[in-house]
C-alpha cells in the first residue's frame, strides 16, 4: 500500500470513528455550548469547575490509565500551575489568558525531571514517591523563603478575569468558555496521540515495559515525556482553577486533591478519555449534591457527612468488581447493543 | 547552639523516632508479606486511636483501654486481611494501590463521620510531673520511648523464639514452600496484618498527645514512618527500627538547626527521594527494584 | 491390600495446557515407587498434583483412603505427605535448623529434637551448619536439607522430585542408601521422580514410565530394564 493511500486510509478510519462518536458528540457539544446561557452563575462555575478537573483528569489519566505510572501527587503540579499563575498575575502583570501556557511549560518541565529521576522505579515505588510528594505540598506551599510570593499561609487572592465583551457573555460565562477552549485544544490533541503510535507505545510501556524496552522503545524518555505531558495538563488545570476561584492558599492543595483526581480516573475509566469527562462530572457534582442535600431534606443531612468514606468504598469497589470504570461499563453495553449490527465498535485495549 | 539544646533535640528526636519505628515495622511487615505497601496504616492508627479516646472518655482507665484498643486493632486487620486484601491476592499493582487509598479514604472519613473533626486532647498515661522526666525529655516522651520498645522487643521475640513467629517469618519468603509445610498461608498473612495494626495502634496512642487527636492527625507521620521504612530497607524488619531513629534524630536536628521547623516534612520527603532514587534497597534491604 | 496412594486417570493442566492425560499409578504402603521418563513428560506436575499445587485435575487422587484432589495444599501435607520439591524449597533466610522446626511444625509430640538428631546423623554436614542460613549452604547440601525436613514430619509417603539433580554421585549414592534405611526401618512409603533411571531401578520395587503426560510402561524394574526400547531410550547415556 502506498504512503499516500495509506494515509487516506488512517484519515478514512478517523472519520468513520468520529461518526461513531457523534452519538453522544454532538448533543455533548449542544450541552457545552448552550447551557451556560441558561444556568445561573453559580452553575456556570461548576460547569466551568468541570472543565477545569476534566483536564486534571486527563492528565492523570494518561500518566497513570495509559502509561501504567502510578502517581498519587498529581496535586502537587496542579498547585505549581496554580501558584505560578497567580504568582505571574500578581508580580509580572503577566494577564489571565497567557498564564495556562506559562504553567503548562512550567509543569512540563518539573514533571518532565520527576520523571526522568522517576523513569526506573517500579510501579509501586513511584506511587509511594508520589504520595510523599502529595502530603508534603502544602507544607511546601508554606515556606517562609517563599512567602513572599506565595502569599505563605494566607495565600494569594486575585482579581477574576474580566470578559471582553460583557454584553455578551458576563463574567462568568468568559471564563467558562475561555477554558472550554482550552479543554478542547487540550483533549483533541490528546486523543489524536493516544489514537496513533505514540498511543500504542504509551499501552506497549504500560503492560510489557520489558518488552517494550527490547523493541527499541526509549523507555526512560518516554516515561519521563509522558510525565511531563501529564504534569502540564495538570499545571494548566491547576492555573485555569486558579483563575476560577480567585485565590491559591496552601491547604487547598493536600492529599485530598491528588485522591478526588485518581477518584475521577477510577470512576470514569482507566484509559478512557470519554471516561474522564465522566470523571470530572462525578468529582465536581456528588460532593456538591450532598452538601445541598440537606437543603432539600433535613433528613438527607447524613449524606454530606457519609460521602467521603464513600469516596474510599466506592475506589475500593470499582477497581475490584468495575476495573474499567464507567468507560469500561458502557463499553460492554455498547458492544452488546451493536454486536447484531455486526461493528466493531471501539479500539480494542482503550474505551473512548 | 548550645550542648545542652543539642542534646535536647537529640532526645527528642529519639522519641519520635520511636513512634515512626513502630509504624515502620507495620509497613515492613506488610510489605515483606504481601509485597503491598499499606498506604492507609497511618490512617488506621489514628482510628485506634479514636477507639481509644471513647473508651477512656466513657471512664475506662488508660492501660485497660489501652488493651482492648490493641486487640480490637487486631482483630480488625486480620478483618481487612480476610475481607479484602485477600481479593488482591493477583491483582496488577494499580488495583492495589488504589484499594489502599481507599482504605485510607474510608478510615479518614469515617473518623470524621462518627468522631467529628474537632481536635481533642488525648491523655498521656505518664504524669508530666513523674520522676522519670529529664532535662532532655519529658515524662511523656520517656514513656513512648519505653512502651514502642518493648513493644518493639515483643513482636521481635515473637518472631524469633515461637513456632507461629518461625511459620509467618516462612510464609513471608515463600508461601508455596510453607504450604508444602502445612502452614496456612492465608492466615499468616491475616495475623501480620493484626500484628501490624496493633503497631500502628501503640503509635498512635503515643502520638496523640503530643499533636492532639484530630482525623487528619498520622498525615505528617506517616510520611517520617515512610522514610524511616524505605531508609531501613523496606523488607527488612531491623532496619525498620533503626530506620526509624535515624529519621526521628535527623527530622529533629535537621529542623532545629538547618532547615526550619517549617521544613521537616520537605527533609522526608529528601529522604524518601533520595533512597527510592539512589538506593532502593535502604540501608538493610535486599529487595531488588524492577529496573525498567 | 489397598495401596497408600492411589491415582485414578488423573488429568491435569496448568491454565489451558494439559500436561498430564490419564494417569494411573498406585503406591502401597511401605512400598517404593518410581516415576520415571524425558524431561517434559510430567513427572513433576504428577506430584505437583498430588499435592494440589498451582495444578487443576481431575480424576481421582486417593491417599490413606480418602479423596485428596481439590483440597488444599497444607491440608493435604498435614494428612501424612511430605514432599521434597523440584527447587528443594528451602527457606534462604532461615537458619537451617528453622527449617527443620519448620518441617515438625505440625508435630506437638515430644521427639521433635530426637528427630532432629537422627537427620542430623544420616547428614552429619547438617549438624554443623545449624546456626548458619540455608541459603549459605551449596546445593548437595540444601539438598539434604530439604529431604531432612520433609523427614521431620514423620510423613507416610515421602515425594521426592529429582533427589539426584545437581549432586556428586558419591552424595547421590549416599542419599539413595539413606532412603532405603528409611524405607526399611521407619515403613515410609516412597514415590521418587527421577532422571537418573539406573540408580531409581536399583532402589525401587515398581516403576512407572511416562512419555508426553501418559503412562506408557508399568512394572517391577527388572522388566522396564529388559525393554529393550525403554534401555536405548533413557539408560543409553
Amino acid at each position: 500500500m502506498s504512503t499516500a493511500s495509506a494515509a487516506a486510509g488512517l484519515a478514512g478510519t478517523r472519520l468513520r470513528e468520529l461518526r461513531a462518536r457523534a452519538l453522544w458528540l454532538v448533543p455533548a457539544a449542544v450541552v457545552a455550548l448552550g447551557a451556560p446561557f441558561s444556568l445561573s452563575d453559580y452553575h456556570v462555575f461548576q460547569l466551568t469547575q468541570v472543565v477545569v478537573y476534566a483536564i486534571a483528569v486527563l492528565g492523570l489519566n494518561l500518566l497513570t490509565g495509559f502509561s501504567g505510572q502510578i502517581s498519587l501527587g498529581n496535586g502537587a503540579f496542579y498547585a505549581l500551575g496554580a501558584y505560578s499563575a497567580v504568582i505571574a498575575m500578581t508580580h509580572a502583570g503577566v494577564p489571565y489568558w497567557a498564564t495556562p501556557p506559562l504553567a503548562g511549560a512550567l509543569c512540563f518541565a518539573a514533571g518532565y525531571l520527576f520523571g526522568r529521576s522517576a523513569a526506573r522505579l517500579e510501579g509501586l515505588y513511584l506511587a509511594l514517591a508520589t504520595f510523599a510528594l502529595a502530603i508534603t505540598t502544602p507544607q511546601l506551599l508554606k515556606l517562609d523563603a517563599l512567602e513572599r510570593w506565595t502569599g505563605g499561609n494566607q495565600g494569594v487572592v486575585i482579581d477574576k478575569p474580566v470578559s471582553p465583551i460583557p454584553a455578551l457573555f458576563n463574567h462568568d460565562r468568559w471564563l467558562y468558555f475561555f477554558c472550554l477552549a482550552v479543554a478542547i485544544l487540550l483533549f483533541t490533541g490528546a486523543w489524536n496521540v493516544v489514537r496513533g503510535r505514540t498511543g500504542r507505545a504509551l499501552i506497549a510501556l504500560r503492560d510489557h515495559p520489558i518488552a517494550a524496552g527490547a523493541m527499541g522503545i526509549d523507555v526512560a524518555a518516554y516515561k519521563a515525556t509522558v510525565f511531563g505531558v501529564s504534569a502540564m495538563f495538570t499545571g494548566i488545570a491547576g492555573a485555569l482553577g486558579a483563575l476560577l476561584s480567585g485565590f491559591v492558599a496552601p491547604d487547598s492543595f493536600q492529599l485530598a486533591l491528588s485522591i478526588q483526581l485518581l477518584v475521577g480516573v477510577v470512576v470514569g475509566g482507566i484509559a478512557s478519555i470519554g471516561g474522564t469527562v465522566f470523571g470530572a462530572v462525578f468529582i465536581e457534582v456528588v460532593p456538591d449534591l450532598t452538601k445541598h442535600a440537606s437543603e432539600v431534606s433535613p433528613a438527607l443531612g447524613w449524606l454530606a457527612d457519609v460521602q467521603y468514606p464513600m469516596y474510599g468504598v466506592l475506589l475500593i469497589v470499582t477497581v475490584l468488581v468495575l476495573p474499567g470504570g464507567v468507560a469500561g461499563a458502557a463499553a460492554v453495553v455498547r458492544h452488546r447493543l451493536t454486536r447484531s449490527g455486526g461493528h466493531a465498535s471501539g479500539a480494542p485495549r482503550s474505551a473512548l | 547552639m548550645t550542648m545542652q539544646a543539642f542534646l535536647h533535640q537529640l532526645a527528642s528526636g529519639l522519641a519520635s523516632g520511636s513512634i515512626y519505628a513502630s509504624l515502620a515495622l507495620a509497613l515492613v511487615m506488610i510489605f515483606k508479606a504481601t509485597h503491598h505497601v499499606n498506604f492507609a496504616q497511618g490512617e488506621i492508627a489514628m482510628f485506634s486511636t479514636y477507639v481509644a479516646y471513647t473508651l477512656i472518655k466513657a471512664g475506662v482507665a488508660y492501660w485497660l483501654a489501652f488493651a482492648i484498643t490493641l486487640v480490637g486493632s487486631f482483630l480488625a486487620g486480620l478483618a481487612i486481611e480476610r475481607g479484602i486484601m485477600r481479593l488482591l491476592r493477583n491483582a496488577p499493582v494499580l488495583t492495589a494501590v488504589v484499594v489502599f487509598i481507599g482504605l485510607l479514604v474510608v478510615f479518614n472519613g469515617t473518623a470524621g463521620l462518627v468522631f467529628g473533626q474537632t481536635i481533642q486532647e488525648f491523655p498521656s498515661p505518664f504524669d508530666p510531673h513523674a520522676w522519670y522526666g529529664t532535662t532532655y525529655l519529658s515524662p511523656h516522651e520517656v514513656g513512648a520511648l519505653a512502651v514502642t520498645l518493648i513493644v518493639l522487643g515483643v513482636v521481635f521475640a515473637f518472631f524469633r523464639f515461637t513456632r507461629l513467629g518461625l511459620a509467618m517469618r516462612a510464609a513471608a519468603e515463600s508461601p508455596e514452600s510453607s504450604r508444602l509445610v502445612g502452614i496456612r498461608v492465608g492466615w499468616m498473612l491475616a495475623l501480620g496484618w493484626g500484628l501490624a495494626a496493633v503497631l500502628g495502634a501503640v503509635a498512635g496512642m503515643m502520638t496523640a498527645p503530643i499533636v492532639f487527636l484530630e482525623p487528619n492527625m498520622m498525615g505528617g507521620v506517616i510520611l517520617y514512618a515512610f522514610a524511616a521504612a524505605l531508609l531501613g530497607g523496606i523488607d527488612n524488619p531491623w532496619g525498620a527500627p533503626i530506620g526509624g531513629f535515624i529519621v526521628g534524630v535527623l527530622v529533629n536536628l535537621g529542623g532545629a538547626y538547618v532547615v526550619g521547623s517549617h521544613l521537616q516534612q520537605a527533609l522526608a520527603l529528601a529522604v524518601i527521594l533520595a533512597v527510592l532514587v539512589f538506593r532502593p534497597s535502604g540501608l538493610f534491604g535486599r529487595t531488588v527494584v524492577v529496573r525498567v | 491390600m489397598t495401596a497408600l496412594l492411589e491415582l485414578e486417570r488423573v488429568d491435569a493442566e496448568y491454565g489451558a495446557t494439559a500436561v498430564l492425560r490419564g494417569v494411573s499409578l498406585a503406591v502401597p504402603d511401605g512400598g517404593m515407587v518410581a516415576l520415571l521418563g524425558a524431561n517434559g513428560a510430567g513427572k513433576t506436575t504428577t506430584l505437583r498434583a498430588i499435592c494440589q499445587m498451582s495444578v487443576r485435575t481431575r480424576g481421582a487422587i486417593r491417599f490413606a483412603g480418602g479423596r485428596i484432589d481439590g483440597r488444599a495444599t497444607e491440608t493435604i501435607v498435614r494428612l501424612g505427605i511430605g514432599h521434597v520439591p523440584e527447587g528443594r524449597g528451602t527457606f534462604h533466610s532461615l537458619t537451617v535448623d528453622e527449617n527443620l522446626r519448620l518441617g515438625a511444625l505440625r508435630r506437638t509430640d515430644r521427639g521433635i529434637a530426637g528427630d532432629r538428631d537422627r537427620v542430623c546423623g544420616y547428614f552429619p554436614v547438617l549438624a554443623s551448619r545449624l546456626r548458619q542460613q540455608a541459603g549459605t549452604l551449596s546445593g548437595g547440601e540444601q539438598q539434604m536439607l530439604a529431604i531432612s525436613r520433609a523427614l521431620m514430619a514423620r510423613p507416610r509417603l515421602l515425594l521426592l522430585d529429582e533427589p539426584s539433580f545437581g549432586l556428586a554421585p558419591v552424595l547421590v549414592q549416599e542419599i539413595f542408601r539413606i532412603l532405603k534405611v528409611i524405607n526399611r526401618d521407619e515403613k515410609m512409603s516412597i514415590l521418587l521422580v527421577e532422571q537418573n533411571a539406573r540408580l531409581a531401578l536399583d532402589l525401587v520395587e515398581h516403576v512407572y514410565l511416562l512419555e508426553t503426560g501418559r503412562v506408557v510402561a508399568s512394572g517391577p524394574p527388572q522388566q522396564i530394564a529388559a525393554d529393550a526400547s525403554v534401555r536405548r531410550a533413557y539408560l543409553g547415556q
